[in-house]
């Protein structure tokens, strides 16, 4: 599959990113690729120019800093999956993105670009949200609370370039997600992280966007055991129905899966 | 239309592509290395598995222009001076394919792992290869090559 004709530039700096997306409104950034030249290859996506942002060192970096964990946007999924920091300070998030589709797709498979994009069955998202992160561009700051706005959309404005996400270290965190065998995205998946003042947990897979479990975050602030979660039943009537799975049983998989996120820390 | 220069399988190559050409069909089509397959076209597969600096990534999803000055190997760099890389050799050895159809992007995959993961268990090695479809072997014997060729080159 061929997609429509378009303009490459690769940049050296954010700056020159900032000034081709300005002058063409049809303009995209290119992290990874892995969705959107799939999406061009579709003529889902038919961008005029694609800025290829790939090669910025300024977006390629993890560090530690005071209680929180700065992922640059340009860092790959196998880069987080194998950062010693990563594995230190989050082990739920280098799991996490070790399990996102397979090795070529991690090689070059960047976190700004998952988050970006916000499919409602991307990994990240509900890390960022459980975590209670904050999302940094080129041009302010975002919690991820407000970040996640709908279906494959975001707080992001036209010309807004994720620069990096800060994770705060929690106590203890885990993820567990139900992979659809064939394309390993979540069909259901649980992140939950616990911190001295509260516990939160995010689903992603089952809906139309990442969401939290307001519901099992309170019966886990009290008693934070598998037991907690017994007879809180997730109401199918918000979630996806589609040909991997119908809303009652993503429903179910949410409460299992939610289970297996504690059970893991327990 | 962009003038694009990398090095493929250690020779320097330079040509005129549209920025749209996907890297599978600049090396396929202009190149002629008609080695690294095409399955699905939509990165479900990987029949297309190709090494860009390094990495395992797969060249139908990904544009030639991305790869400007980079090394590219594909399967016909493997081999050296007329002989079999050593997991070449045991996918022969251990009759690790059937019609040969995903093989090359089998073999990228499992050279990019063996480098990554030397020591390697026939777990990691299934789920190290989610990202390649086989519709013949059952994949019982490409384990079994890999198994056999990481053992084999950590030896060496
Ligand atoms: C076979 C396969 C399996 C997959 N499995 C999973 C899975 O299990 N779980 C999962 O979560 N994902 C999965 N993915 C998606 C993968 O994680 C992608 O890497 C990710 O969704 C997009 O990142 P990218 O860097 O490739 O972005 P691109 O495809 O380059 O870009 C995606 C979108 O984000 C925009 N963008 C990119 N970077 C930025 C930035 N810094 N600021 C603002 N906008 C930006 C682009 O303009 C584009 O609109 C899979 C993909 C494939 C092909
Ligand atoms: S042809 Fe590239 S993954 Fe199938
Ligand atoms: S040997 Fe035929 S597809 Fe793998």
């Amino acid at each position: 599959m061929i997609p429509a004709a378009f303009r490459y530039h690769r940049v050296k700096t954010l700056a020159e990113a900032e000034k081709l997306l300005a002058a063409s409104p049809e303009a995209k950034l290119l992290a990874g690729g892995q969705t959107l030249i799939a999406a061009m290859k579709m003529r889902l996506a038919r961008p005029s120019d694609l800025v290829d942002i790939s090669g910025l060192k300024e977006l390629s970096f993890i560090r530690a800093t005071g209680g929180a964990l700065v992922v640059g946007a340009g860092a790959t999924h196998n880069d987080i999956a194998n950062s010693p920091e990563v594995l230190r300070l989050l082990p739920a998030l280098a799991e996490l993105a070790g399990g996102i589709g397979d090795p070529a797709v991690r090689h070059v498979g960047t976190l700004g670009g998952s988050v970006a994009n916000n499919d409602p069955t991307a990994d990240y998202p509900a890390a960022l949200l459980a975590l209670g992160a904050t999302v940094t561009t080129n041009r302010r700051t975002i919690a991820a609370d407000g970040f996640f706005t709908g279906m494959f959309s975001t707080a992001l404005a036209g010309g807004e370039i994720v620069t990096s996400v800060s994770f705060p270290v929690p106590e203890r965190a885990s993820y567990r997600k139900f992979r659809n065998p064939a394309s390993h995205y979540a069909m259901a998946g649980i992140f939950v992280a616990k911190t001295k003042v509260e516990v939160r947990v995010a689903v992603t897979g089952a809906a139309p966007c990442v969401f939290r479990a307001r519901e099992m975050e309170t019966a886990l602030s009290e008693n934070f055991s598998p037991a907690a979660l017994n007879g809180i039943d997730v109401d199918p009537s918000g979630l996806n129905s589609d040909i991997h799975a119908s809303a009652d049983y993503r429903a179910h998989l949410v409460s299992v899966m939610a289970k297996r996120a504690v059970e893991a820390l327990a | 239309m962009t003038v694009l220069s990398m090095t493929v399988n250690g020779k320097r190559v330079s040509a005129e592509v549209e920025d749209r050409t996907l890297l599978v069909y600049f090396l396929r089509e202009q190149l002629s290395l008609t080695g690294t397959h095409i399955g699905c076209d939509t990165s479900q597969c990987g029949a297309c598995v190709v090494h860009v600096n390094g990495r395992a990534v797969k060249s139908c999803s990904m544009f030639a222009v991305q790869a400007e000055g980079a090394q590219v190997t594909t399967i016909e760099g493997l081999a050296r001076d007329g002989r079999l890389h050593p997991v070449q050799e045991a996918f022969r050895e251990h009759h690790g394919l059937q019609c040969g159809f995903c093989t090359p992007g089998m073999i990228m995959t499992a050279v990019d792992l063996i480098r990554r993961k030397p020591k390697l268990d026939r777990e990691t090695i299934r789920r190290e290869l989610e990202g390649n479809i086989c519709r013949c072997t059952g994949y019982h014997n490409i384990v079994s090559a890999i198994e056999a060729a990481a053992a084999e080159m950590a030896s060496q």
